[in-house]
């Protein structure tokens, strides 16, 4: 396998022993993979919100589209419907996904448009220093919560596969093979795939100990099957003390938005002619 | 007669606007100019609505109040609008339902009864009404019946045969005598628009459907069953600002539509239109505020907003056109030169030039070549954002071999790699902005400030948009000059230096109640004597605003 240089001369700004470096990796590895199987690099377009895990745009040498807080998917399902034969793969962060960009995501999946979204969820803000987000555990003590968060956090993937999602899956940045494989599934799943990455925050929220106790891969499961998925889903809520199960949990396939867009039928190209006929009936 | 008018009113929901269509369309076949004004209330079904459709042997884009004509499908529209009645006006109504009515100068036909002889809908007192129309104001049968052929979709021969009992109850009572001329396309100021970015070669069309811009929204919907443009309603307007970048990004010319509250979410789209040069087309149609107002009224509230929306600065084209073939030569330019210059351009619309129809006439309208826009020559090593002379670097879009192409909504370098350092920040601020000189010479050759009615006279209206009808019509009777500004931004001081060439006074007319282009001029050393500012959502009539003009001369 002949390795693609990805690099950029970018200086990387992530802490020392952040999860962004471990999603970094497998996410080139599984690129490496890709092109070597046969996609062109050119086919591939990365899509990334504002926050720490957004910065990975400028650390990879591909076609990219750095967009703003939220929004990575409203211009990654236009570079889609531009050209379906692109490959789209959005990187954002729990509070970017969701949280400001939560009616996009959940559109998304309802669309079933072909794009791999990779969630660094490290259920805090890290560049607006440490706050909570939509997946921090009730009781989180951040900087806009001293006393504690007195909300519960959602469960992304229960959310995502009540709204259409294809393909789900969960990660952590404390198994670089694991998430190397999955992206590289997510990716090549025809359909809206989104793999959860369980990324730590070294300096804000380090749950590094806590998921090494709880995560367990997936075995014996059929991701096929809508009741079991949604069960291994519900099995841990981001909350409570629980197994947290890793692996492909959901996948099954559907038409895409895109695909019945282009059999949307023309009859016409000739604008002139279009304007002209136009103009004849409403005399 | 060389200008007339006629109202049609009843219910929501009663197809007012349809019967007006049918009615300026059979004015348009004896060869008069059309303007039509629609007045409906926010709600589906029932809530008084009404359309003045105004015939002349001259092109107009304005309404009078006194009609000389009333259909009237129910009781309300006759007691609502007794006060427009000229001294001779023909009233049709249905004598079924609206028995006392000594004090009007009408001519009742038995509606009621001849929709229960023929056995059809209530919503065909339509066609029975301009049946018995068409015959009071001795217009030919023929006409009538070839006018509903084209334009009755459903139940075609009832619909027939019910006009045709209306018109044979009716007397002929006057004679609207035929003109020479061709008749014209009858168009709207969004469906103007929305050919306009066709013709300049759209591919994209965004849009979350709000008052009054969601005509573009739904006529490109139709137009993409037959013709290669993708027509998207996502979930908020917020997603529609974002695809639409998303379209640019990969070279495919998009516009979006929008009123003011829509277009508060759209901002952060706005300004990273400007940082990451991505060209978008945004349609503004504009409606009284603040919040969410008269939904279905007109305003002219902003032009503040647009001319600075999104935070940073960076350049950007802002355009009002004034009717039909301005909002169709305008949205074209829009596109274009957006993608020129690769920056964001605002057509400030609203509801009377928007939902308004007019005889569109393509030859006065201009010419709109698409612009191909300033493509990478393919040699070394791409770069987004190079830094050039005039600003604008040469695009390439993905897939794109052995290079990469780079959007970025931080500050960045030529690569579109994010930076912070002082040098390359300015560098790249004063290279967005260099744009805006370019763009400048290109619209000193267009006509951005429109100048009319007495050119010598020393006293000026100043207008701009769907005012500038009404105000050129006024001015003509006053012997006044009228000066519509139609670009904004940037702003077109030369020319407008020019049009105020000679001026001694100058009368600002809009529908705002601060005056909000008269602010604009005046921080370019213009001056305004006497603002006319109407903010009820509500279009200045022509002999409202012809006695607003005379107080304020004196």
């Amino acid at each position: 396998m002949s390795e693609v240089n990805l690099n950029t001369y970018a200086k990387n700004t992530w802490c020392p022993g952040c999860g962004n470096f471990a999603i970094l990796n497998a996410f080139k590895s599984a690129i490496n993979e890709l092109v070597n199987e046969g996609t062109p690099l050119e086919n591939f377009v990365l899509v990334s919100g504002i926050g720490c895990h957004a910065k990975i745009v400028d650390y990879i040498n591909m076609n990219s589209f750095y967009s703003l807080h939220g929004r990575v998917l409203p211009p990654a399902q236009a570079i889609k419907l531009a050209d379906p034969k692109l490959k789209i793969i959005g990187f954002a962060g729990d509070g970017d996904a969701y949280g400001e960009g939560l009616e996009h995501l959940i559109f998304a999946a309802k669309r079933n448009i072909d794009i791999t979204m990779i969630i660094h969820n490290n259920r805090v803000y890290g560049l607006t220093t440490g706050q909570y987000t939509p997946t921090s555990p009730e009781g989180f003590r951040g900087r806009s919560t001293p006393l504690g968060t007195k909300e519960m956090p959602i469960n992304p993937l229960e959310l995502m596969l009540a709204s259409g999602a294809t393909y789900l899956a969960r990660g952590t940045s404390h198994g670089i093979d694991l998430l190397k494989r999955l992206f590289k599934e997510a990716i090549l799943h025809k359909g809206f795939s989104l793999v959860d990455v369980l990324q730590v925050c070294v300096t804000y929220y380090n749950m590094y100990e806590y998921y090494d106790k709880h995560v367990y891969g997936l075995i014996d499961h059929n991701a096929g099957d809508f009741n079991q998925a949604m069960n291994k889903i519900r099995e841990w809520d981001y909350n409570s003390e629980a197994p947290v199960a890793l692996g492909t949990m959901y996948s099954r396939q559907a038409d895409t938005f895109e695909d019945k867009f282009s059999a949307q039928g023309s009859v016409s190209t000739d604008k002139d002619q279009l304007i002209t006929d136009f103009l004849r009936t409403a005399i | 007669m060389k200008d007339f008018s006629l109202l049609i009113g009843g219910k929501a929901g009663f197809g007012i606007d349809k019967s007006g269509l049918i009615l300026a369309k059979i004015f348009n076949r004896l060869g008069f100019k059309i303007y039509i004004y629609r007045d409906y209330p926010s709600l589906i079904r029932g809530g008084h609505t009404f359309s003045i459709i105004r015939a002349s042997v001259k092109k107009i884009a304005t309404h009078r109040d006194k009609v000389d004509f009333v259909l009237a499908l129910n009781q309300e529209t006759i007691d609502l609008h007794r006060g427009r009645l000229k001294k001779d006006c023909l009233f049709i109504y249905d004598s079924d339902q609206s028995k006392d009515i000594a004090a009007v100068c009408g001519t009742g036909v038995s509606i009621s009864a001849i929709l229960k002889e023929e056995n059809a809908p209530e919503i065909m007192r339509n066609t029975c009404i301009i049946g018995a129309f068409v015959k009071s104001a001795g217009i030919k049968r023929e006409i009538l019946e070839e006018v509903l052929r084209k334009e009755i979709p459903r139940d075609l021969e009832l619909n027939l045969k019910v006009a045709f009992r209306g018109f044979e109850q009716a007397k002929e009572l006057i004679k609207i005598e035929p003109l020479c001329n061709d008749p014209m396309p009858l168009i709207s100021g969004n469906e103007a628009m929305g050919l306009g970015l066709v013709k300049a070669g759209l591919k994209n069309y965004l849009a979350y459907p709000m008052t009054p811009t969601s005509p573009v929204l739904h006529f490109l919907a139709e137009l993409s069953e037959k013709y290669p443009i993708k027509v998207i309603h996502p979930e908020s307007e917020i997603s529609v600002a974002l695809m639409a970048l998303g379209f640019a990004s990969m070279g495919q010319k998009s516009a979006v539509g929008t009123s003011g509250g829509g277009f508060c979410l759209m901002t952060e789209g706005v300004s990273f239109s400007g940082m990451g040069e991505l060209p978008v087309v945004f349609i503004v149609g504009q409606r009284p505020g603040p919040s969410t107002g008269l939904p279905t009224y007109s305003a002219q509230t902003e032009l503040n907003f647009v001319m600075s929306s999104g935070q940073g600065e960076f350049p950007r084209l802002v355009v009002a056109p004034g009717d039909a073939e301005e909002a169709y030569y305008w949205a074209g330019m829009s596109l274009n030169l957006a993608w020129k210059y690769q920056l964001p351009a605002f057509i400030l619309s609203d509801k009377n030039m928007g939902e308004g129809i007019y005889s569109f006439d393509m030859n006065s309208a201009g010419n709109i070549e698409e612009e191909p826009g300033l493509k990478w020559g393919g040699a070394g090593e791409y770069k987004r954002y190079s830094l050039t002379k005039n600003g604008v670097s040469p695009l390439a879009f993905a897939p794109l071999k052995d290079q990469v192409i780079k959007i970025n909504s931080y500050e960045h370098d030529e690569y579109g790699i994010t930076i912070e350092d002082s040098e390359t920040t300015i560098l790249m601020q004063d290279k967005r902005l260099r744009k805006e000189q370019g763009l400048c010479k290109d619209l000193e050759k267009l006509a951005a400030v429109k100048v009319y009615g007495n050119k010598k006279s020393k006293t000026a209206i100043l207008c701009w948009g769907s005012n500038k009808g009404v105000c050129i019509e006024a001015a003509e009777i006053l012997n006044l000059k009228v000066i519509q500004p139609l670009v904004f931004s940037p702003f077109p001081v030369k020319q407008l230096q020019k049009a105020f060439a000679g001026v001694k006074k100058t009368i600002a007319v809009e529908n705002n109640a601060t005056g909000q282009l008269s602010g604009l001029v005046n921080s370019f050393d213009f001056k305004v004597d006497k603002k006319i500012l109407k903010y009820d959502g509500r279009p200045f009539s022509l002999e409202e605003l012809q006695s607003k003009i005379k107080r304020a001369l004196k």
